[in-house]
This record gives C-alpha cells, structure tokens and sequence, in this order.
C-alpha cells in the first residue's frame, strides 16, 4: 500500500493548557474529498491547524505522505477561515493570489511575470478573471472566499485543507467552488475540507471525518455517516471530557 | 558639504527622519502597532539618562587610561545604546506582563510607558543637580533639538535609514505576506516569530534614533502620522509606503524650515504639520475621506428624492397616460413624508434637470422626465414583485420596502429581476411598466387632476 497523504498519530491539542483534541488518530486515504463535520467547538479547526503545525501539539505526531510536516510543505495548500484576516488591508486580489507562491519563491525573491500568469490562470478557474485588479475591500463574502481559493490554488499542492470554504456564501458561489472541488480530486489531489452543513455532506464528500473534541468516526460516508454516529457527535458534548478539561485548565495554579 | 548652513543641515537629517520613520510606521499602523513606538520612545528616557551617568562615572578612569577626553556623556551613539536598552526592556516587559498576568496589551503598555517615564524624569532631575559638565543636553531629549544637529548625527541617522531601507525592500514581499495573514505565512514556513522581530526591530532603531531630533514626548507621532496619513490615498500596500514616507519627509523640511525661519522648536512644528496633513487626508482623500463619502451619501439622497418624486407624479398622472397632465404641489406633498424645505429642494432640483416643469401650483413631467419616471416605476414594481412572489411579504407591505432598495438596484440586478419574474410567469411585457400589485390612493389620484 503506498503512502497515506496526511496521518494523525494519537494527536492532543491544548489551548492555554486546557485540550480541545483528545487522541486523535486517523488515516486519510489519497484521491478523496474528505469532510471534517462537527458541532461548534468541536475541534475542526483546531485539527488543522495542528496538522498544520499553526497549534503546537501536546502529544502525538503529524505525518505527511510519510514525513513530518516541515519537510513536506510544499506539498501543502491551505485555505484559511474568511474572517482571520483584515479585508481592508491595502492589497488588490492578485496581491493575495501571488502569496501562494511566495512559499516557492523563498526569501526576498519577488514574484514575476510567471507567478502572475500563475496567479491570473488561479483566479480563472474561480471565475474571478475579471476582479484582479479589485481592492479586497470591495468584495463580496463569497468572492473573498474565491480570493483564497485561487490562493491555495497558487500554492500548486497536493493535499489542500480548507477552513469552512462554504460558509457565507451565496448558492451560486457554492456551486462554483464544490465542482472546484470535485475537478481537484479528478487530478488526483486530497482535499480536507471542514464543512457545517450536514444536508450536504453525503452528496459532496467521499469521506468523512466525525469530531466532536475526540474522533468519533473516520471513513468512507456512506457506512460513516449514519444517524447513530451523527447522533453520537452532535448529541450533546461528552460532558464529563469537558470538565475534565476544564479541571486541567484549572489546575495551572495549583501544579 | 562644509558650505551648507546650518538649516540645510538640519533639513537633511529631518527629512531623512521622517522619510524612515514614515516607512516602519506603515508597518506599524497596519498591524495595529501604532502605540509600541510611543512606549519605546517613553521608555527610552530612563536609558539615555543612565548612559549619561555611566558615562560620567566612568570618565575619570578612561581619561586616566587613554590620557583624553572622551566625553562619553555627550555621546551620541552611548546615549542611543542606553535608550535602545531600556526601550526593549519595556516591550520585553509588556510581552510578560500580558502573558502571565492576564492584563490586556494596551493596559501593559500604559502602565510600562507612564512608569519609565517617571523613572526618566526622576533620573533627569538628579543629574541636574550633579556637578558635571554637558548635563544641560539631556533635557533636549524630551522635545527633542533639531537645531543642534551635529554632520555625526546625521551620519547615524543615514546610516540607520540605509539599513532600514534595504530590510524593507528586501523582505517586502514577506512581511507584506506577515501583515496580512500570518498564520497563512506560517504554514509556508516562513519564520513569522523572526520576521515580526526584524520589523519591530527596525521600529525600535527608528525611534531611538528619532529621540535627539523629536524627542521622547513626540517621536510616536512621527512614527503614527505619516502611515495614517498615507492609508487615505491609495489600496496599495507598495505606494502607501511611498506616501507615507514623502509625507515623513515633507513633515521633516517643513519642520526644519519653520524652526530656522521663526526660531520655533522643530520636534512640535514636525508633529504639527504632520498632524496637518492627516487632517487634511481625513477629509480630502479620494473614496476614504470624509468629504467624499459625504458628497456620495448626498448624491444617493438626491438621487433617492428626485425617483421618488417621478414616480408620486406617474403614478397620479398613470390614469391619463400617454398625456401628460399637470398635477397639484398639493398631492404630491400628500404622498411623501418630506419636510417642506426637502421638498423644495427636490422639486427645483428636478426642475433644474428639466424633468418637469412648474405653472403656478401645478407641476408636469417633461418628455426626457416621463421617460425616466417610466424606469423608476417600473424598476419599482418589478421589485415589488418580486417581494411578493419570492419573499412572501404582504401585498400591503412591499411599497415601503421596496422604496428603501429600489435607489440601489443596479441595471444587472434589475436584468436579473426580469429573469427570475419571467421564469414564474409574471414578468410584465416590456417596455411596459408593469401594473401596481397594490391599490394606489385611488382619491388622492382623482384628487390631484382637481
């Protein structure tokens, strides 16, 4: 069997000592379009932001397609939450289209006439051909989030995680950006997408990843996603593993 | 070089100043530093002081050893050293302060600044009652001395505004990428912690170095100003760093020129006009000032008023239509909830455009006003429809919701109306405008034909 794209060994995340991932383990199969589901709080975007090394782990370890995550970022794209950055931060959308190649370009290279035609051929296929030279300022929510598509798109990778790339958006945006999906799974990539809305997911995901603060399920959808493993993540917390955490937290003065 | 004046000189090294101070400051005002400068600046006071003292203290023994005078009180570059210190103390203390005690950043920055301020001061009025020599330059360092200016400061300030200026053309790409989205520029790799250090470190350099000019009191506001200023004019991260710094140094040589010309204190006059030009970025600047959204908010009332008023005259001259018949002031003023001064200014503001025409207390659309009267309606009831058919709201209700939206509706979004409302059957035949899904005052109309 060839290598997996991304694997979690039993992977605990604390934020100010207090765990918000407990354990995680979990496999991801290449060539899929996996969905990270969960209630709010449940950890998804803490999952990737520690495969991403963004969250320092408390225990366990990250692989990608075999190796740490440092030696394997450029096989990497990353899609960000929407509202983590500033919108009205002085750059026009191909500015933000060519930071997904600074990666390759390294330090104090400028991107040149390539990494523009790179950039314009990224925001093409999210059909923002026209808004390059459009302050962020001026977008609209669903076409920020194209911005930051066609950003990962520029990264030129082979597993691309996505922060809620659905959220907010309006219906015609979200069609866009699921075939833009589904063309990259074509290619054979690996997207890790973290998604909210459950009517959707059998119908966009291969795979899915249950998560309420530990992993409840991991697999393919149809025999993943069932009521019983969706009522197990969304009902109710496991509210003796919150207080547990809340005890750690706690703990800091008396320790 | 021996031939400038002093003015010259001076001019020199405060627009060089305000050139750098202008360029790091961008940085700062976008991430939200602004006021790490004006702590640095404070809290470098209590350095410069003791750089003096140690200076003096050690000058006995080093005149014993070298056999000369090396009057390190007077210094420029120990004094810097001093001030460079403690200036990184109070950040290093404010960084703590937030991470152990859960007091907020701008709270820590208070409480560190005030504090090494006061230390400053009380250091500054010792030394001031010490038998030394070359005390009385200390207190220069409050607001600061243009004027005093020695070719050997200026050598510090070009060298410092040299490096400056290569760090920033050579990572600018990555700390434009750092401003914007560092967690985005972590997961590339790239060394943010690091990266962040160098920038606030450029800060830091900037700043000390500012101190002798401006002063400690007023070295943030050269810092702040220029990038504020700049962030009216343009969406470019590239040319607002550019404006920014030609502000810094237009702020510089006004300064200079004022001091020299009316023997004013340089530092306040270099903040004064800075704070000119940002007034007058506030208010004069393309798109972000004030006085262009004003005009915009103005224009879209005009605009707003004026439809409204072509259409209260369609509507009670629909009846006879084709013919366009004079309708009485009166009515129209039934119609619409405007004050009698809004009024007038409506009607002669249509009149003036020639949309309609005044007999006595009679008022009738012109050809080019039915014209465009027939647009507003029918975007109107289009609307209206549409609130009816997709949004479900009440036939009662749409007329003044759709009198709040109307004003905006581009010509694409109307085009798309006409989709939507074709698609279920109820696009109304075109050019017509279509019926009105709600009863007009059907009094009122007869009323205004009186």
């Amino acid at each position: 069997m060839s290598v997996p794209p991304v694997e979690i060994h039993d992977v605990t995340v604390a934020y100010h000592r207090k765990p918000v991932l407990w354990d995680i383990d979990l496999v991801v199969p290449e060539g899929k379009l996996v969905g990270v589901i969960g209630p709010n709080g449940a950890g998804k975007t803490t999952l990737i932001k520690a495969v991403l090394g963004l969250v320092p782990l408390a225990s366990g370890k990250v692989e990608i397609y075999g190796h740490p995550y440092a030696n394997q970022r450029h096989l990497v794209g990353y899609v960000p939450q929407r509202e983590s950055v500033d919108w009205d931060f002085p750059v026009t959308v191909l500015d933000v289209v060519l930071m997904g190649t600074y990666g390759r370009l390294g330090w104090c290279r400028r991107p040149g006439r390539a990494e523009r035609e790179l950039a314009r051929q990224c925001l093409e296929q999210v059909g923002m051909a026209s808004l390059t030279d459009r302050q962020i300022r001026q977008l609209s929510g669903g076409q920020q989030q194209r911005v930051f598509l066609a950003r990962s798109l520029a990264q030129d990778a082979q597993i691309y995680f996505m922060d809620e790339p659905l959220a907010g958006v309006d219906a015609a945006t979200e069609r866009a950006i699921v075939e833009l999906l589904q063309e990259l799974r074509q290619r054979g990539k690996t997207v890790i997408v973290v998604h909210h809305d459950l009517q959707t997911v059998r119908r966009y995901f291969d795979h899915v990843i249950l998560l309420n603060m530990r992993l409840v399920a991991c697999g393919p959808t149809e025999t993943t996603f069932t009521p019983e493993a969706l009522k197990e993540t969304y009902g109710g917390r496991l509210t003796i593993l919150d207080e547990a955490a809340e005890a750690v937290r706690r703990g800091e003065g008396v320790t | 070089m021996i031939s400038l004046g002093i003015a010259q000189k001076v001019m020199i090294g405060t627009s060089l100043l305000g050139t750098v101070a202008g360029l790091v400051g961008s940085y700062g005002v976008l991430r939200r530093r602004a006021l790490v400068g004006d702590m640095l600046a404070h809290a470098a006071l209590p350095g410069i002081c003791l750089a003096f003292l140690i200076g003096v203290a050690l000058q006995p023994a080093l005149q014993a050893r070298f056999g000369t005078d090396l009057a390190l009180g007077r210094n420029i570059l120990v004094l810097l050293a001093g001030a460079l210190t403690t200036g990184l103390l109070g950040m290093g203390i404010v960084t703590l302060v937030c991470r152990w005690t859960r007091t907020k950043e701008d709270a820590a920055i208070g409480i560190v600044l005030s504090t090494f301020f006061g230390g400053g001061i009380v250091l500054l009025s010792v030394i001031r009652r010490l038998p030394v020599p070359d005390k009385s330059g200390l207190a220069t360092y409050l607001f600061g001395q243009a004027t005093s200016m020695l070719w050997h400061d200026i050598y510090v300030i070009a060298c410092v505004s040299a490096v400056c200026l290569l760090v920033l053309c050579a990572l600018h790409k990555e700390f434009k990428l750092l401003s914007f989205d560092p967690d985005f520029a972590r997961s590339q790799g790239w060394p943010t912690t690091l990266l962040d250090l160098v920038m606030m470190g450029a800060l830091t350099i900037v700043t000390v170095v500012g101190l002798p000019v401006v002063g400690v009191v007023l070295m943030a506001a050269l810092i702040i100003l220029p990038g504020a200023a700049a962030r009216f004019w343009t969406e470019r991260l590239g040319r607002m760093m550019v404006i920014s710094a030609a502000i810094g140094a237009a702020t510089g040589v006004v300064g200079t020129w004022a001091s020299a010309g009316g023997g004013l204190p340089a530092g306040p006059i270099i903040v004064v006009c800075g704070a000119t030009l940002f007034l007058f970025s506030v208010v004069f600047a393309p798109r972000r000032g004030l006085l262009s959204r004003l005009i915009h908010t103005w224009r879209l009332r005009r605009k707003t008023a004026r439809e409204n008023l072509l259409r209260t005259l369609y509507e009670l001259s629909e009846p006879d239509l084709p013919k366009r018949r004079p309708i009485a002031i009166g009515a129209v003023r039934q119609h619409r909830a405007w004050s009698k001064g809004v009024f007038g200014w409506v009607i002669r503001s249509a009149l003036h455009s020639g949309l309609i025409t005044r007999t006595g207390d009679q008022l009738q659309l012109t050809a080019a006003g039915l014209a465009r009267a027939v647009q507003v309606t029918r975007k109107h009831r289009l609307w209206e429809l549409y609130l009816i058919q997709g949004a479900g709201i009440a036939a009662d209700h749409v007329d003044r919701d759709a009198d709040s939206i109307e004003h905006l509706l581009t010509p694409a979004i109307v085009r798309r109306l006409e989709g939507q409302l074709a698609e279920v059957g109820r696009l109304p035949g075109v050019p017509d405008v279509p019926q009105s899904p709600h009863e007009l005052a059907a009094a009122e109309v007869e009323d205004a034909h009186g």
